[in-house]
């Protein structure tokens, strides 16, 4: 059963997030913390923080550690099959279909058309970030970390691993 | 050249691809690219755009779909294990293990003061990711439509609490069946 649910948690989001990795995190996140409560908002977030300061894709990233924390090295190969084989099949089977259509505007329309609703459970999962860190770390530390994360992402493009390390700094000296 | 020749190759070569490819799946394009078009030519130029194109019709991280499309057609059914396996397990590994750690002195104050000044850091790149897909939405469809789905879509998924699933199905679906009004396009395609 929890197999079962692990690959629907994993399969779903990947088959209709189109927009490459990113656009799947609201879609996780929404299965994960929201539908069955194997994560909270703070383990989560913190599974993403490694998550984007480590190299390779963050799909199978988060696939492989939430299904292994739900249900081990088992749980694991599920979350990640189900991210990663459906599609992949899709891909090798249809080749010949998909070529033809690979310039279609109905094709290109797919993914135009769900970009707005990504970008709203984006916006939906920022504020929940920063209710989350309101509630635990207060508005004083959440204001001095997030301002200067944005001042060193956005301004000076500092590579995310130093920041999420920079971040750890912080929060072991001021937070603990 | 020996089948599993081929595979490891492309074992170390979707390996480094996956260690040195920061940033997500659509940064790690270009690491793909140098390793399959120019460093082993195991494609052309244009063979590799064709393949970026069709990837890009589905759904699902294309930094997976890549490798395991690339394995397949130089190796076979195990190079496509080979290449896919090589660029997701060493990092998915160094997550449990370093989490592991993690949640292991959870209690500590220190740690766990770590965890909490990160949530800040996630919500940033969020907003980032937010606006990044908000723009390019507004590019394509205009800032009106955009806001008007998503105000649309909130409303149906947080307020009256149907799925995602559902909501994102219904408007795949309605993409691909909708006249595009546009002939020349639609023969072409």
């Amino acid at each position: 059963m929890i197999y079962w649910e692990l690959f629907l948690a994993f399969f779903i989001p990947n088959i209709i997030g189109y927009g490459g990795g990113p656009a799947i995190i609201p879609l996780i996140e929404a299965e994960v913390v929201g539908r069955y409560g194997w994560m909270t908002a703070q383990t989560f977030a913190e599974t993403l923080a490694l998550g984007n300061a480590l190299p390779s894709p963050i799909a199978t990233k988060m696939a492989g550690y939430v299904g292994y924390e739900v249900a081990g090295i088992g749980g694991a190969f599920i979350a990640v099959a189900a991210t990663v084989i459906p599609t992949l099949l899709l891909m090798l089977g249809a080749l010949g279909l998909l070529y033809r259509h690979r310039d279609s505007p109905r094709v290109k329309r797919m993914s135009q058309w769900v970009r707005p609703v990504i970008a709203m459970m984006m916006a939906w999962l920022t504020l929940g970030f920063l209710l989350e860190s309101l509630d635990s770390s207060g508005m004083v530390h959440t204001l001095i970390i997030g301002i200067a994360a944005a001042i060193a992402l956005i301004r000076f493009k500092t590579h995310p691993a130093f920041v999420v390390m920079g971040a750890l700094i912080y929060g072991g000296f001021f937070l603990g | 050249m020996k089948p599993t020749a081929v595979s490891w190759q492309l074992f170390w070569a979707f390996f480094r691809i996956g260690i040195f490819g920061f940033g997500g799946g659509p940064a790690m394009i270009p690491l793909v690219r140098a390793e399959v078009v120019t460093r082993h030519r195991w494609l052309t130029d244009e063979e590799f755009a064709d393949v970026l194109a069709i990837g890009n019709t589905l759904p699902g991280p294309i930094a997976t779909k890549m490798p395991g499309y690339i394995g397949y057609r130089v190796g076979g059914i195990t190079g496509c294990i080979a290449a896919v396996i090589a660029i997701i397990v060493p990092m998915i590994v160094a997550m449990i293990v370093m989490l592991g750690i993690f949640s292991r002195y959870r209690d500590v104050a220190w740690i766990r003061g770590m965890g909490q000044a990160v949530v800040p850091v996630v919500m940033v790149m969020m907003a980032q990711l937010t606006w990044d897909f908000f723009d390019k939405s507004k590019a394509s469809l205009g800032w009106l439509i955009s806001i008007a789905m998503a105000t649309i879509a909130a409303g149906l998924i947080y307020w009256l609490g149907i799925h995602p699933g559902w909501v994102i199905g219904a408007i795949l679906v309605a993409a691909l069946l909708r006249p595009t009004g546009n002939k020349k396009a639609e023969g072409a395609a």
